[in-house]
């Protein structure tokens, strides 16, 4: 092949790619500065970083940010330590492991349109969901789960569908560990903790990393979730900066503060991004 | 009690455990399937009810009275189009990158990644209006090209991988004999790397099938797709569950499937090759 040839080939998808990473940022960048709202057309003009300000002193900005590093943080904790919990389960062969792996897994393809509703309705609701039928039966007042703890609801959701994926990886990667070597340290009278802290969790290092850094571009722009259950309330005790901005755009009409939010949203995915690229950079062999 | 003894134990305490966490992680999933086949009345009782006679009306009814082959389809078409789109395009970049890997190839796909990261809230006011100016809003169209270049990196990535995996010598070969390069992309590259491409098209189907924010925000009812559509459920009146179970059941049956066939490619792909 010439060399003329390969550039051809190659040329589609980076110029595709280029067109569809520059073109709608410079756009966002350039609606940041200036004044753009669908509902009064007639307002135009260039107002710097208004936008920014407005956004920012948006009474629901501050709760909207910690919502979202709460979400984040904690939907990384639970699904990493219960992850590696159940990946461990599961390592060694038993009846049924097959089986047993195949139900682990599958929350993480279900459509999260379809999990909210499922959580929301059969499970979290106070009436005659499961949840409130067994508080009932325990004796208790049930909870008014989306009413009186939406964030923890959220939590819970996304954590159920991304447990599994955490599991899958965790899984595959415990699959090529040495098992020499653990058969080695059992001979030497290694324990469970001594054997998991020097052996697998070093062994495990990488893709924990990498669960952690994928689930957080992820989770970051969590939004189906909270679309079908909570719409971000009560107040804006469930909004994240992602439904902030859908809010500010679909329902203010705003494009210019929808914009300088969309521009922070990128700034934070981008501080996670450059962690990312380096982890999985190091591993793609050229 | 022995060494022996005190293992036998230990592994059946683990297996236990396993099984329970298993069938927690099911257990939405299996009372989902189990409402759908459940009366309305049925579905809301209380104490919930394990056992009954199935009822197959929710299935009859959602296809009867409700556009659910509607939007069904629209899934599959914005699903495989998106997904058809994102290989033909990145087939032949990956087959000119795994095989004449030069000194920019590496940074050209860490750069691809990057792409992924632009959080799609960042450019919902853009996309959104680019669509409205070209009448594309709630437009298949629209959602297949976005679907395309949203899983395209990935797509690249998992190809990359698997044609560097061909041997070079087969290809020499074949070009000794004067082939072209159409032909030898066709002709041997896509047979050799069938497994390959089958498996990241799943990948890429999935990640389509489920997506929820683009289907959300540009379509109402021409184009909306099955997330769209169930998520149109959300308003508590006149909540059918034991149809909202049956609508989910058949939204999700195909793709939890794929997804079972596909773990290991999943793996690499959703890990962009870093774990395999």
């Amino acid at each position: 092949m010439n060399p003329t040839m390969v550039k051809w080939l190659q040329a589609p998808s980076i110029i595709l790619l280029l067109l569809w990473m520059i073109v709608p940022l410079s756009m966002t960048l350039y609606f940041s500065t200036i004044r753009y709202n669908l509902l009064y057309p007639e307002r135009t003009g260039f107002i710097g970083l208004s936008n920014y300000e407005f956004f920012w002193t948006d009474p629901s900005f501050i709760p909207a940010l910690i919502n979202t590093l709460v979400l984040v943080g904690s939907v990384l904790i639970i699904t990493v330590v219960l992850g590696l919990a159940v990946s461990l389960l599961v390592d060694k062969p038993f009846m049924g492991r097959g089986i047993a792996r195949v139900m682990l897994i599958s929350p993480f393809f279900i459509m999260p349109t379809v999990s909210a509703l499922v959580w929301k309705n059969m499970l979290m609701d106070p009436n005659n969901g499961l949840f409130a039928a067994f508080s009932n039966f325990m004796g208790l007042t049930p909870v008014e789960w989306l009413q009186d703890y939406p964030l923890l609801s959220i939590i819970i959701m996304v954590s159920w569908q991304w447990t599994p994926f955490a599991i899958l990886i965790f899984m595959t990667s415990l699959q090529s560990q040495d098992q020499e070597q653990k058969e080695a340290a059992t001979l030497d009278g290694a324990g469970f903790w001594a054997q998991f802290v020097h052996l697998t969790l070093p062994h495990l290092a990488r893709p924990i990393s990498i669960v952690i850094l994928i689930q957080m571009i992820f989770h970051l722009s969590i939004f189906a979730e909270i679309y079908v259950t909570t719409s971000g309330g009560p107040g804006v005790q469930s909004t994240n900066l992602t439904y902030l901005i859908y809010i500010q755009s679909q329902q203010a009409f705003d494009v210019g503060v929808a914009s300088a939010g969309g521009v922070f949203a990128i700034i934070l995915a981008n501080i996670v991004a450059i962690f990312l690229i380096r982890a999985v950079g190091k591993t793609l062999t050229v | 009690m022995t060494d022996k003894q005190r293992d036998k134990l230990n592994h059946r305490i683990v297996v236990f455990f396993a099984w329970v966490a298993a069938l927690l992680f099911f257990f939405p999933i299996f009372w989902m399937v189990l409402t759908g086949f459940k009366t309305e009345g049925q579905a809301i009782t209380i104490p919930p009810l394990l056992f009954f006679e199935p009822t197959f009306e929710n299935y009859t009814e959602i296809q009867a009275r409700t556009n659910y082959s509607r939007f069904a389809i629209n899934s599959v078409i914005t699903a495989f189009g998106g997904t058809f789109l994102a290989l033909l395009i990145a087939i032949p970049s990956a087959y000119a990158m795994a095989f004449n890997t030069g000194r920019w190839t590496k940074d050209i796909l860490m750069w691809m990644l990057s792409t992924k990261m632009l959080p799609a809230v960042g450019v919902l006011m853009p996309i959104y209006l680019i669509c409205q100016k070209f009448g594309l809003l709630d437009s298949k169209i629209a959602l297949v090209i976005i679907y395309a270049m949203m899983n395209l990196p990935i797509v690249m990535l998992i190809l990359f991988n698997y044609f560097r995996e061909i041997p070079k010598e087969i290809l020499e070969a074949s070009r000794m004999d004067g082939t072209s390069t159409f032909n030898e992309i066709k002709d041997i590259v896509m047979p050799l790397a069938w497994g390959g491409i089958a498996s990241t098209a799943l990948l890429s189907i999935i990640l389509c099938w489920n997506e929820a924010f683009w289907s959300i925000v540009l379509t109402t009812t021409d184009a909306a797709t099955l997330t769209a559509f169930v998520a149109s459920f959300q308003a508590p009146e006149g909540l059918f569950w034991a149809k909202v179970s049956a609508v989910s059941t058949l939204a999700c049956a195909p793709i939890v499937v794929f997804g079972w066939l596909t773990q290991k490619q999943l793996v690499q792909g959703l890990t962009f090759g870093a774990v395999k």
